[in-house]
């Protein structure tokens, strides 16, 4: 399974350690999370299940290139990383 | 009691308490984070705050202990559109209302996109109007205040909870008398200078700033327009334009005074494109005969050239009708 972990600005809204999640895209990843952690998902996609706009997630040092779909694909011995994108200055 | 003054701002919620005649800055909640939206629940007591956090979304939080602590609830959402990598989001909320009095843990909020939704259970859960999302003339609705079109002002008749009137910037004045089940589009009279002129009195070409209901008289709305103020006796179905306000007609906010319909107040500007006070001297202007004649009200007020802007939901007034409290961009309060 992916390691996946998350900004420290994130943590300050909601409890978000570092997990492991199943699955072979980032969505599935994300959403094998999200089971254990629902509130998480709003945090970081939109109501249609995009990638929020100001949400980077990379996988090892790839920006992902899907953000509608989060088709990217993630082996189990990848890391996943979610950030802020920087915006705003 | 003490009166309460709740700020929403950029940097947190501001709460404020008249003590022995001064205002005493008191609890501050989601320090650092925009606010855009707060409701304190007259039913109920319920304090309502809706953030909008900039990577992370919009958020909704509820407090049943005047802000002493807070609990997050689900936001209001655009149901998923199947195999649609363009369907809406919510991007703002942007007025939270309080339904009736016959209607316990009723809330209607209103967002960008234009999208209007109500909870029947204090924000427990949230329901998308699909009757307005999905009317044929929505998609005629245009960018105002912002890039997408957005519902700021609800207006809930106090003698019948069903009747509802909404502002949307820019797609005119929207009226349901069925709770939201069915709706037309109202606002005749109105006029917008912006459009070509055989458009300039088409209803749905409208950007009401924002509407002001009065509690005692609920037929009559009084309406900052883009174009100027407005003044309805017919619970928002048409208009008429007051033209007498001076330094100018342009604004965003209007209050109206809680027992006297015929008392409404505003923030005058400088339109289009400048938005600025009229000779960068904020003043308020207050009509106290239904819009025949304005007086303008400065005590008080910075002396200095003042680039303060007070915006659609930044000017309110307490029920005795003789406190009015505003906010400006520049953060002045």
């Amino acid at each position: 399974m992916a390691r996946v972990s998350f900004t420290e600005n994130l943590q300050r809204h909601l409890s978000c350690p570092v997990v492991c999640g199943a699955g072979d895209t980032v969505s599935a990843v994300l959403h094998d999370i999200f089971r254990e952690n629902a509130a998480l998902r709003s945090y970081l996609l939109d109501d249609q299940g995009r990638l929020r706009q100001h949400v980077a997630v990379y996988v090892n040092e790839r920006l992902i290139a899907d953000r509608d779909r989060l088709s990217d694909p993630v082996g189990d011995a990848d890391e996943v990383f979610v950030f802020q994108a920087l915006s705003g200055g | 009691m003490t009166e309460r003054l709740y700020v929403a701002t950029r940097k947190g919620l501001l709460e404020y308490g008249l003590e022995g005649g001064e205002w005493v800055a008191g609890r501050m909640s989601f320090v650092g984070d925009p606010v855009t939206a707060v409701l304190r629940d007259s039913r109920d007591g319920s304090l309502y705050a809706a953030l909008n956090l900039g990577h992370f979304g919009v958020k909704m939080h509820r407090s049943d202990n005047e802000g002493a602590t807070w609990r997050e609830l689900p936001a209001p959402a655009f149901p998923a559109v199947p195999d649609a990598v363009d369907g809406p989001s919510v991007s703002l909320i942007w007025t939270l209302v309080a339904g009736g009095a016959d209607q316990p843990g009723w809330l209607w909020a209103g967002t960008l996109p234009g999208g209007l939704f109500l909870s029947r259970d204090r924000g427990e859960s949230w329901d998308l109007n699909d009757a307005l999302w999905n009317h044929p003339r929505r998609t005629e609705w245009n960018g105002g205040g912002y890039d997408d079109p957005g519902i700021h002002s609800i207006c809930v008749d106090p003698r019948d909870s069903k009747r509802l009137v909404l502002g949307v910037s820019s797609g005119g004045i929207w009226i349901s008398t069925d709770a939201g089940q069915t709706w037309s589009l109202g606002g005749k009279g109105l006029r917008a200078a912006y459009m070509p002129p055989a458009l300039a009195l088409e209803p749905i070409a409208q950007d009401p700033h924002r509407l002001a209901q009065c509690p005692v008289a609920p037929d009559v709305i009084w309406c900052q327009h883009h174009n100027g103020i407005f003044h309805s006796a017919d619970g928002g179905e048409s208009f008429s334009e007051i033209e007498a306000a001076t330094p100018s007609a342009f604004g965003f906010a209007v209050a109206v005074h809680p027992t006297d319909p015929d008392t409404a107040w505003f923030v005058p500007a400088v339109k289009d494109e400048f938005r600025y006070p009229v000779d960068q001297r904020l003043v308020v202007t207050v009509t106290r005969d239904g819009g025949k004649t304005f007086t303008v009200l400065d005590e008080g007020l910075p002396k200095q050239p003042s680039f303060d802007l007070i915006y659609r939901h930044a000017l309110d007034v307490n029920v005795a009708g003789d406190r009015l409290a505003m906010g400006a961009t520049t953060g002045n309060r």
